[in-house]
């Protein structure tokens, strides 16, 4: 029975989701608790950004069996933007641009959407404008890209940061990163890694989705999972990121699966 | 992409706003077109003669003409003996003040959010309401004569301003220009006459609502706009009609002159019924609408926010005759269901130093088939013209099509000439980031497309911008449940 533990934030039993009639993920097991950072690591194709898309509802993501609660309510059933309004945010892999759409006009609607629906006043523009300059100090994205269209031209740098400035601004209760920290240069990275230690709260928790252990130098996570053809094949602390990166990916794909979280 | 395919066929359910019918008793004439109609129009609105010739030679020329098929749009012949060519509420006749109008007539207007009554209008904005053939109520003539402007409608002006009408009139459309253009030299009923004089610069905003009601009828209104020496005017005239199964003609040519260090800028909000999602009924648009800019440093802007309509065929135009003059034309068209435009502008180069710029915005969705067709021409003699041309297209959904045709013809060497086009998708992607944030599908769309329209929305009246975002919200509202 689905006997939850009472500060669980994420859980997620056998879940099983096809794409474009292709199983890819097999039965996944997964229990984020309250407050707490936890990593997928694994090789590329291994069905990360699978996971994090079947998680925020992105459309063509069929769940053929099994469940995931977020806070204790069912998600899977939730359209995206409700899973939103719940406190979802995936920072994207690829973020998207939208060509004529302010930046800043963007950041606000988003955020008075998720106010509207949650039965809070939503913020106006002068008190708005204060929040998201202090968050663009914070993570040192030049305020010039406040005016500009949503990551319209921005370097790959600059989009991942522009990511990391919505998290802040939307204060998720569940924050997925989906190889935010790739393609980064090493002071980038600090600045995703402060962001998210900013982040950091008992009632939160994070979905560290990363391809490289380097990050986790900066975000220290509570358990590290490998994932491998649709499973989680490996639960641990911190230590079994700096065994991957030693030993590569290759002998995990021969691993069976363990159920993640038991070593919580 | 399932959503976005989910969305679009909301969008073409999304009902028209303006649909409604006013039940007015109307006297009108039984379809058909024959030189004795054309006497009848004449002798209804008790014009002069030498006004009654001029649509006889329109009429004859009109005769010799073929209706054009050069334009990227398709249509069943048009029955021209199918048409009445005039219809006109029967109270309203020889109304002089708003208490002689048939209330439901203010009523109708009301509902479409344009008040006539001079307490309840919108601040700053005279508005001249065009009820199928005639106009009804022109509002605030007063405040405006003070200012020494005519503000009135055309039909009037033929009678009390005839030197001005028979000095202007058909000097920048002639009656000859095209087939349409004959036709309402021809058969124009009523439309709206500005005149501003000497270093005027008109002190409101100046509106024509048009609003076809009765059944089976043609629209044919004619516009003028004389802007003197040194004068000003801003101009909007929006439209809209009720739902019906058959199409509707809508055949108007405006004329705007700019004399020395004049200037005008016209915009139009068109919002005439686009017929249903199979294409059944809605209003064919074809229109003339042409400046002059026959002073020096004349100026004149069109900015248009087409909506609606089953097919427009439009190409609001520049002369630049006089030396530094400046023409401008903004362009958002939408095309949503079997909606087709074909439209676009000519900027004609002739004095030395002209500018033009070309802004042009299509958006198309469900089957809409969206045509951008521009022609920029420098004359030999026009020293210096410069012109920017930027057409940018938007596709919702994979079954409807953008099409851009920019003509060019430069004869003089010092020309500088630039064109920029692109075409872009809303993509599922985009979709998805911006739900993932907590818009909604429509917010989504809205907020895309109106950041792909920003450009030409800055440059309407403040007000008429909030109307032309909001239009194009419900244009493109989905029900998402
Ligand atoms: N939209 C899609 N259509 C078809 N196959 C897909 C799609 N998205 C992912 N896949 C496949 O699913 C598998 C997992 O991909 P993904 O979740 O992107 O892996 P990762 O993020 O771990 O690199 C891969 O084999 C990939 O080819
Ligand atoms: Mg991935």
């Amino acid at each position: 029975m689905n006997q939850m533990k009472t500060n669980s934030m994420l859980s997620i039993k056998s879940l099983t989701v096809d794409v474009e009639g292709k199983t890819i993920l097999h039965g996944l097991n997964l229990e984020i608790g309250k407050g707490e950072v936890h990593a997928i690591m694994g090789p590329n194709g291994s069905g990360k950004s699978t996971l994090s898309h079947t998680l925020s509802g992105r459309d063509g993501y069929q769940v053929t069996a099994g469940e995931a609660l977020l806070d204790g309510e069912d998600l899977l059933s939730l359209e995206t933007e409700e899973r939103a309004h719940r406190g979802v945010f995936l920072a994207m892999q690829y973020p998207v641009e939208l060509p004529g759409v302010n930046n800043m006009t963007f950041m606000r609607e988003s955020l008075n959407a998720n106010r509207r629906a949650r039965g809070e006043e939503e913020l106006d523009a002068v008190s708005f404008i204060k929040l998201v300059r202090a968050k663009a100090s914070e993570v040192k994205l030049d305020p010039k890209l406040l005016k500009r269209d949503v990551n319209s031209g921005f370097s790959g740098g600059e989009k991942k940061r522009n990511e990391i400035l919505q998290m802040a601004v939307l204060e998720p209760k569940l924050a997925i990163l989906d190889e935010t920290d790739s393609g980064l240069d090493i002071d980038a990275l600090k600045i995703v890694a402060d962001g998210v230690n900013a982040l950091r709260r008992k009632d939160r928790s994070v979905l560290l989705i990363t391809h490289y252990q380097r990050l986790l130098d900066y975000i220290v996570p509570d358990h590290v999972h490998v994932l491998a053809n649709g499973k989680i094949v490996r639960s641990g602390d911190k230590s079994l990121a700096l065994e991957l990166e030693d030993k590569g990916y290759g002998w995990i794909e021969q691993l069976p699966e363990t159920a993640a979280g038991a070593s919580a | 992409m399932p959503a976005i395919e989910q969305t679009v066929e909301e969008l073409v359910q999304e009902s028209y706003q303006h649909g409604f019918v006013t039940d007015i008793e109307s006297d009108t004439f039984p379809p058909g077109l024959s030189e004795e109609t054309i006497r009848h129009i004449s002798a209804k609105k008790s014009e002069p003669a030498w006004m009654l010739e001029n649509r006889l030679k329109a009429y004859h020329r009109w005769l010799t003409m073929v209706d054009p098929e050069w334009a990227h749009v398709e249509y069943p012949e048009i029955d021209f003996q199918d048409i009445s060519y005039y219809s006109a509420p029967k109270q309203n006749q020889g109304a002089k003040s708003l208490d002689e109008i048939d209330p439901q007539l203010l009523d109708a207007y009301n509902k479409l959010g344009i008040p006539l009554d001079e307490q309840k209008a919108l601040s700053g904005i005279a508005v001249d309401a065009v009820f199928d053939s005639v106009s009804v109520a022109t509002t605030f003539r007063q405040n405006l004569a003070d200012a020494g402007v005519i503000f009135c409608p055309i039909s009037e002006a033929i009678q009390e301003y005839p030197e001005l009408i028979q000095q202007y009139l058909g000097t920048v459309v002639p009656y000859t220009d095209n087939f349409y253009a004959s036709l309402n030299a021809a058969v124009f009923t009523d439309g709206t006459f500005v005149y501003i004089p000497k270093g005027v610069k008109c002190p409101m905003e100046l509106s024509t609502y048009f609003r076809i009601n009765e059944a089976k009828t043609g629209q044919f209104e004619r516009t003028l706009i004389i802007a003197e020496e040194g004068s000003s005017v801003s101009y909007l005239e929006g439209c809209t009609a009720p739902m019906r199964d058959e199409n509707q003609l809508h055949a108007a040519v405006v004329e705007l002159i700019a004399m020395d260090d004049a200037s005008i800028k016209y915009s139009t909000v068109q919002n005439w019924y686009p017929g249903d999602e199979n294409g059944k009924g809605g209003i064919y648009n074809f229109v003339t609408k042409r400046g002059d800019c026959r002073g020096d440093r004349s100026h004149i802007s069109w900015t248009q926010v087409e909506t609606g309509s089953a097919i427009t065929w439009k190409y609001p135009s520049c002369i630049l005759k006089g030396d530094d003059s400046v023409g401008e034309f903004y362009s958002v068209a939408v095309t949503r269901g079997m909606q087709q435009a074909d439209t676009g502008t000519k900027m004609v180069h002739i004095g030395k130093n002209t500018t033009s710029t070309i802004v042009s915005k299509g958006i198309s969705a469900a089957r809409g088939q969206n045509t951008y067709r521009g022609l920029v021409r420098i004359g030999q003699k026009a020293e210096n013209a410069r012109n920017h041309s930027q057409c940018d297209s938007l596709l919702i959904g994979d079954k409807c099509g953008a099409h851009t045709f920019p003509y060019l013809e430069v004869r003089n060497p010092t020309a500088q000439v630039e064109h920029e086009a692109t075409t872009s998708k809303i993509s599922e992607d985009q979709l998805f980031y911006c739900r993932q944030r907590g818009l909604s599908e429509e917010n989504a769309i809205s907020m895309i497309v109106n950041g792909f329209c920003k450009e030409v929305f800055n440059e309407l009246p403040m007000e008429f911008a909030v109307e032309a975002q909001k239009l194009l919200n419900i244009t493109l509202e989905g029900a998402v449940g």
